[in-house]
């Protein structure tokens, strides 16, 4: 063989066409075909799985920027989407280095194989650090993945195509991934040695309004004593009070809160007014703003990534957190019986609410960790006690 | 909370001399902590005895004490400064020991003194091996299965320990053993880098292992550990507030699992093969462990292994202080680990703090995210110390380190190898022992299951041999990601082998990407390095630089701290963040990993010109790839670039920043010979050099040249011959006649340095030494061929035969010079005859014997050579005077190893005024003027003997030491003394000196005998040195040499009977025959000196201690 030969360069076999006619050429990975999405980046180190497999992403396109992903493989237990059978959330990936063999005991399968199976389009070999600016710089853009082992492109279709796309805002990207029909939970987290395991025995009974919730959300809840009824997404206040809970859920989900707020936040304006405690998170905390009054805004570039930190006002503590939203609640369009609990010290954006008078919260960033650190775990236990006061006041 | 109004004034701890365990972090953190402290108004009272950092120059604190860190002085100290409070968490064992026993005698609170940082509890709690194991058990942390034990304290009448039953610990040590199980790992409390620790196998080794750590322990305890070898090895930085907000700063994964001591890993930030399950249990324990020991506020590291079968966590050991891995982390990510922890200490919470390097866009409470990684590897000595085992136990035995960062594991990998300086250019193939001697697979199996500072490299070698990963992971517990990623850089070194360079851009920088230097690439294709840089211009294949900002670039930052990287060019999306500007700029290149010869002095040096340049108003650029520096602090300079020292990574810098703005130069005489190798190459490129010309600098290297220079001046020196081959070298020896020293040109630290004083010692020397010299890739070209081997080796690198002046002073000049000026900051006589290396001789300034017309001549002499070799900047000249002649004996236009020591001396920045004349700005301007001294300061070398048993300690002409203190008094006596308790000698007060004197030495010694008869104590010594001191009226008991017969001097010594040990010795019977009695003293922590000149100066120090008590003053106080 000559050099020439053995060097030859091999041609892209992917490429991510951004809205404004950036055209970046790597390697696929994963499924082939094409898809379309929203460009955001995560900054995490560890917890792709979690990530790749977490509902908010639905209608995005992860730029991972941390170089290595895939060294541990995936597996089982770290899936964070209740349904695996449904569509994936997240479109495409985005990666620095190709993928490894995995190396970690609970490793059952390959990433580039599991990404194949998910059908999410991937590209690695690009200078994703670059690629992270830009998005800094510009926002976060519209883009098409596309992978095919030839590296057969239409550049100016696809071009064509990322500038055609419709923005997020405005998209109900929750109906498409919320659960079709309502069913039970009673697995709680996982620890090391034993697994997951079951609440068997349940003081409480929560009903979780499914946007696109985590699995790890509903194994903290039922760590907390919880019995967790999942609803859809659409389900009406008269009905989530008809499974005569203890305590309401709004989950985390991807999309405008404005437009799924359209047929949510009439539920739950209903279900605050009926006095039950009510926790959201997320999408969840997004529209409990909308219902009670406040505006949303979509952020520059967003927030994903595990490190970070949260002011909570009520404790005067910094907790690290796991976050992964595009929109924020404008806190100051939160009206006076609302109180702003919760802050970013990155860049000062709501994090958290609670209304004075009614046993309601909600966070923006993401308590049940998975990936990321679990320092705001003890908002499960603020939800709980405030069910217990809340059943103690109606006992009395 | 604020920062606290209650404390005005903090003493901080420094770490003293540098020793293996404790290198230049602990200057990064100290300098760090008075920085930090002193912009927030608090007076700092600084005590460390080592002069060569950057933290006792006497602007860092308002009152520098360089004085012994023993309790003694540093309670007079706290008794003159009265200070509020006492951070003891930034001087790394030491001050913590340190600040411990200050806390036991009760000092601390009867001059009122508060422990910040961390309280004495939690020191203790984090430190005592039981109360730790208690403290795990209470947060349901496992500890590896493990026994303590512990030696009972012996106390007097009133109850004082006044030592351990060290046999009843022991006895007790050998009970634990059918519990615990071999192999078990044995630590011993309270030492430093695993002192006295290692794996036991088998149980003699056991009861080995177990004597050696409960003496090392100073209060002779061990913990007995499961050993978890084989398991996969992790560390956590962590940082709390008092407000219990708690951060991670960085994992770091160990590539060498464990039975192998954190500091010789092999280790990568941040963790690679973790699942989020297992990192977030990791972090949640490591929080855990913060809060249950009580670490209320600063940085903390805890170490953990992991079961790679099954995910078993346990916990191996905390550090509540900042450490060399916090070091390394601040590095990694950019996050100022002990800059933050002494605010906390102060009373800041984390919120309240700014992130820097992101220019204040973010807080101090976050965890810092990156987008790269960091492979550290650390650097060994095992050549200098022939007769030790190069195999790497839980004792730490590397003298350094080296950092890179790279997109993937597999660049930084690579360019962490060849910036260890230490040949390699990467994965370098490497010669399995025993391989074609029988069956090949056990000697690869063999290569690959001990642990040794090649491992790396004899797994590469067995993967071209055909070893799987699979295979290689079973003997050494490697990680396979790992292993499959240095799979893939050998299969591609197999590519270029077969298919040379690659022919065009992308696929270039593919493999440049991977991380494979210009010079790798141009062995695997039969070319040279500079055609491979020629090709990669062609294809316009450069690297470019990202910025390490604690955020994956998340927020922009200011800060200029950067590393290279290869990546793939999209329109539209720049990739390289260098930004050069156009100001007028000056690059200081930095001395790459700490070494013997080469450490933290030009570490000072470096840093100084950062500092005085930027005074001058240019912008400061330095260059350095050792993560334990003040140098690489992006505080240091304005920018920072954390690349290796190698010609291809230096130019490609200096190519961009010249690119805009105005170079104005580098500086390359400031970092030992690291940069000097390069100066030739940047003059080729057309680089201006700041400061003496290269071309001189290789004349005072080039014997030819500087032997015709010293004639037209009319200089002496000893006769010598320079030997291109083994062959001249033999002809040479017989023509200057014996005693010879002999050594190899261009190297530092008197690497291979040797007294040849007979025919077999010269066979040795050239058939035995030589060998070991031979760099890899010499040994490539010329397999078998051992000759061939050494004449190429000659052909670059000729031998220097000198003949030895025996009994001669050596003296040491330093000088400045501006091409017409010369200042002649200092003269120091060494206490040691020539022939001592001068890194390892203690010297005294000002001259302490020397006569004033003597001290004229060599101030001349050393004028004469400055303004002949056309110096600007700084210049060292090493001499010897010998029966009123004077040598000269080499001759170093650079920054010295004795720079910062003469600046502290005589209060003058001199290595600044250097930088600055090196600039352009005249000698005058800076107005010094010669003055008499009214203190002394001597300064002695430590040695690290303890860690490599059975290595003769006898001093020679090749460098040992590892650090260095002073001692500075009024008089010369005290500043000896002061020096020998700084660097750990306890000179004794009373009883039995032993003497034993080759015979030249004899007659010196009288004077001082009779002294220390005089002032209580007993001599004794083998036979004829006692028959010399009878006839002499010496009283003196004889007492058997080993060979003698039992009971011996070995004995007396183990038994306690000797105090001090005066031993010089010559030939190479004579020298073996003591060596035991030498091994003896250091292992039984019995002072001991081998030379004559320093055995009367312990002497002296001995008298000055017994007519007056130590005294403590600050640098400060000698200037005002």
């Amino acid at each position: 063989m000559k050099a020439q030969d053995a060097w030859s360069a091999p041609k892209p076999t992917a490429l991510l066409v951004l809205a404004d006619g950036t055209v970046i050429e790597g390697r696929g990975v994963g499924a082939l075909g094409k898809a379309s999405g929203e460009v955001c980046f995560n900054t995490a180190m560890t917890g792709y799985e979690e990530i790749l497999t977490d509902p908010s992403y639905a209608g995005q396109i992860i730029t991972f920027t941390f170089p290595h992903v895939g060294n541990v493989g995936t597996n089982e237990d770290d899936i964070e989407t209740v349904d695996m059978d449904g569509t994936a959330g997240v479109r495409g990936a985005i990666l620095r280095t190709d993928i490894t063999t995995p190396s970690n005991y609970r490793s059952g399968n390959h990433f580039d194989e599991w990404l194949k199976a998910r059908k999410i389009v991937g590209l690695s070999g690009i200078d994703t650090r670059a690629l992270t600016a830009l998005i800094r710089e510009k926002g976060m853009q519209n883009a098409v993945i596309a992978h095919d082992p030839n590296g057969g492109f239409d550049v100016e279709a696809l071009k064509a195509e990322a500038a055609a796309l419709p923005a997020l805002e405005g998209m109900d990207l929750a109906k498409e991934i919320t659960t079709p029909k309502t069913y039970n939970w009673n697995e709680t987290t996982w620890a090391w040695e034993n697994g997951f395991g079951k609440q068997d025995k349940p003081t409480y009974h929560v009903v979780a309004l499914d946007f696109g919730v985590k699995r790890n959300i509903l194994r903290l809840l039922a760590d907390a004593g919880c019995r967790v009824t999942v609803v859809p997404a659409n389900t009406s206040a008269e009905e989530i009070l008809g499974h005569k809970p203890d305590g309401v859920f709004l989950s985390n989900g991807p999309g405008d809160p404005a437009a799924t707020g359209e047929y949510a936040v009439p539920t739950i304006r209903a279900l605050v007014a009926s006095g039950l405690p009510v926790f959201g998170i997320c999408l969840g905390h997004q529209m409990l703003a909308l219902a009670l009054g406040g505006t949303t805004k979509k952020m520059h570039q967003g927030h994903h990534g595990a490190n970070h930190p949260v002011h909570d006002y009520t404790t005067n503590k910094v907790e690290i957190t796991s976050m992964n939203h595009g929109f924020a609640v404008s806190a100051g369009t939160l009206p006076d019986n609302v109180e702003e609990t919760h802050v970013s010290l990155f860049d000062g954006t709501n994090c958290g609410l609670r209304v004075k008078d009614a046993p309601v919260f909600s966070v923006q960033h993401h308590p049940e960790a998975s990936p990321g650190p679990q320092d705001s775990h003890y908002l499960f236990a603020r939800f709980i006690e405030m069910i217990e006061n809340h059943k103690a006041s109606a006992a009395a | 909370m604020p920062k606290r109004t209650d404390i005005q004034s903090i003493m901080i701890i420094g770490a003293g001399p540098i020793v293996i365990g404790q290198a230049c972090e602990f200057d990064y953190s100290g300098t760090q902590a008075c920085k930090a402290l002193r912009d927030e108004g608090y007076r700092i009272i600084l005590v460390n005895s080592n002069p060569a950092t950057i933290m006792t120059d006497p602007d860092l604190a308002d009152a520098t004490y360089i004085e012994p860190i023993t309790a003694d002085a540093v309670e007079k100290i706290i008794a003159k400064e009265k200070p509020d409070a006492l951070l003891p968490t930034m001087g790394g064992q030491t001050a913590l020991n340190c600040a411990l026993e200050l806390d036991r005698l009760g000092v601390l609170k009867k001059h009122n003194v508060e422990m910040i940082g961390a309280r004495a509890d939690v020191i203790d709690k984090a430190e005592d091996r039981e109360k730790f194991r208690a403290a795990m058990d209470t947060i349901g942390l496992e500890n590896p299965r493990a026994a303590i034990a512990s030696s009972p304290p012996i106390l007097d009448e009133a109850g004082n320990i006044t030592g351990y039953d060290r046999a009843a610990g022991y006895a007790e040590a050998m009970r634990q053993i059918d519990t615990i199980g071999l192999p078990a790992i044995i630590r011993p409390a309270f030492t430093l880098g695993g002192t006295g620790g290692g794996v036991a196998y088998n149980r003699e080794e056991y009861e080995q292992i177990v004597r050696s750590g409960i003496d090392a322990s100073p209060n002779g305890q061990v913990l007995v550990d499961e050993s978890l070898l084989g398991w996969k090895e992790y560390e956590m930085e962590v940082v709390r507030d008092r407000a219990d907000n708690c951060i991670i700063i960085c994992s770091i994964e160990n590539i060498d699992p464990m039975g192998v001591h954190t500091g010789d890993s092999i280790t990568v930030a941040p963790a690679l093969t973790l699942t989020d399950k297992e990192y977030q249990i990791m972090r949640n324990a490591s929080i855990a462990v913060l809060r249950e020991i009580g670490v209320e506020t600063g940085g903390s590291n805890v170490q953990f292994a992991v079961n790679p079968a099954d995910g078993r966590l346990v916990v191996i050991e905390m550090n509540p202080r900042v450490s060399r891995s916090s070091a390394l982390a601040s590095k990694a990510t950019g996050f100022p680990i002990a800059k933050i922890a002494a605010k906390l200490a102060v009373g800041y919470t984390l919120d309240e703090l700014e992130n820097d390097i992101t220019g204040g866009a973010t807080p101090a409470s976050f965890e810092p995210t990156i987008d790269y990684v960091v492979t550290k590897i650390p650097r060994f000595a095992f050549e200098k110390f022939p007769g030790s085992e190069p195999t790497l136990t839980t004792a730490m035995k590397s003298v350094g380190e080296v950092m890179a960062i790279g997109r993937t594991f597999k660049e930084s990998l690579q360019k962490a190898l060849r910036g260890l300086e230490t040949g390699l250019t990467g994965l370098d193939p490497i010669e399995i022992e025993g391989l074609g001697h029988g069956e090949d697979y056990t000697a690869i199996r063999k290569a690959l299951a001990v642990p040794t500072p090649d491992r790396l490299l004899n797994v590469a070698q067995a993967m071209r041999l055909g070893t799987s990963a699979k295979e290689i992971n079973e003997i050494c517990k490697i990680d396979p990601w790992f292993l499959e990623q240095m799979q893939e850089i050998v299969e591609m070194e197999e590519k270029v082998i077969e298919h040379g360079l690659p022919d065009n851009a992308q696929a270039m920088r593919m493999v440049k990407a991977m991380g494979f230097s210009d010079s790798r690439l141009a062995v695997l294709a039969k070319t040279t390095p500079d055609k491979v840089a020629a090709l990669r211009a062609k294809l316009d294949v450069k690297p470019v630089y990202k910025r390490i900002d604690t955020c994956a670039a998340e927020f922009t930052s200011p800060t200029a701290y950067m590393y290279s990287t290869y990546e793939t060019p999209t329109p539209g999306l720049p990739s390289c963040e260098a930004n050069p500007s156009e100001k007028q700029k000056v690059v200081i290149l930095g001395g790459g990993p700490n070494r013997i010869g080469q450490g933290i002095e030009f570490d000072y040096c470096c840093c100084h010109a950062a500092f005085a340049l930027k005074d001058a108003g240019y912008e400061a650029i330095m260059i350095n790839c050792n993560p334990e520096t003040v140098s690489t602090d992006y505080d240091t300079s304005d920018r920072l670039y954390f690349e290796s020292l190698t010609p291809e990574d230096v130019l490609e810098i200096l190519h961009l920043e010249n690119s805009k703005g105005t170079l104005k130069g580098v500086i390359v005489q400031f970092g030992g010979q690291t940069p000097l190798k390069l100066a030739q190459t940047l003059v080729e490129e057309g680089i201006p050099i700041l400061g003496t010309s290269p071309d001189m600098i290789d004349l005072a290297e080039d014997r030819d040249r500087f032997q015709r220079l010293l004639h037209r001046i009319d200089l002496k020196q000893p006769e010598n011959g320079i030997a291109y081959s083994v062959e001249q070298g033999r002809l040479i020896a017989n023509e200057l006649g014996m005693p010879l020293v002999v050594r190899p040109s261009y190297v530092l630290g008197g690497r291979a340095m040797q007294i040849i004083r007979d025919e077999e010692a010269l066979n040795n020397y050239l058939l035995g030494t030589l060998p070991e010299l031979v760099p890899h890739d010499v040994r490539a070209k010329y397999p078998n061929d051992k000759t061939g081997q050494i004449n190429t080796l000659l052909g670059t690198n000729p031998l220097l035969f000198d003949r030895y002046l025996d009994g001669a002073i050596e003296v040491d000049v330093d000088a400045l010079c501006d091409g017409e000026d010369v200042f002649i900051c200092g003269i120091m006589e060494h206490i040691e005859e020539a022939g001592i290396h001068s890194g390892d001789s203690a010297c005294s300034l000002p001259a302490y014997t020397l006569d004033e017309e003597t001290l004229a001549k060599l101030e001349e002499q050393g004028r004469k050579l400055a303004l002949e070799l056309n110096v600007v900047g700084l210049m060292n000249v090493q001499f010897a005077i010998k029966e009123g002649e004077i040598y000269v004996l080499e001759v170093n236009p650079r920054a010295s190893r004795t720079v910062p020591f003469v600046a502290k001396t005589i209060g003058e920045p001199i290595a600044k005024i250097a930088a600055r004349v090196m600039a352009g700005e005249k000698l005058a301007t800076f107005n010094l003027q010669p003055k008499k001294l009214d203190h002394v300061a001597v300064k002695e070398a430590v040695f690290p003997f303890a860690r490599f048993p059975g290595v003769d300690t006898v001093l020679g002409p090749e460098m040992r030491s590892t650090g260095e203190v002073m001692g500075l008094d009024t008089d010369f006596s005290f500043a000896f003394a002061k020096s020998q308790l700084g660097g750990g000698t306890i000179i004794p007060q009373s009883g039995t000196v032993f003497i034993s004197l080759k015979d030249a030495d004899k007659p010196k010694i009288l004077e001082a005998a009779k002294k220390l008869v005089a002032s209580g104590f007993s001599i004794i010594s083998t036979d004829g040195t006692q028959r010399y001191l009878e006839n002499q009226g010496i009283p003196c008991a004889k007492v058997n040499k080993v060979l003698e017969g039992r009971p011996n001097i070995v004995d007396a010594i183990k038994n306690g009977g000797v105090q001090l040990v005066f031993n010089t010795t010559e030939g190479a019977q004579a020298l073996s025959d003591s060596r035991p009695l030498r091994q003896a003293a250091l292992m039984n922590k019995v002072p001991y000196y081998t030379t004559i000149a320093g055995a009367v100066a312990a002497a002296q120090g001995i008298e000055a201690f017994r007519a007056k008590t130590l005294e403590v003053r600050s640098l400060q106080s000698y200037f005002c």
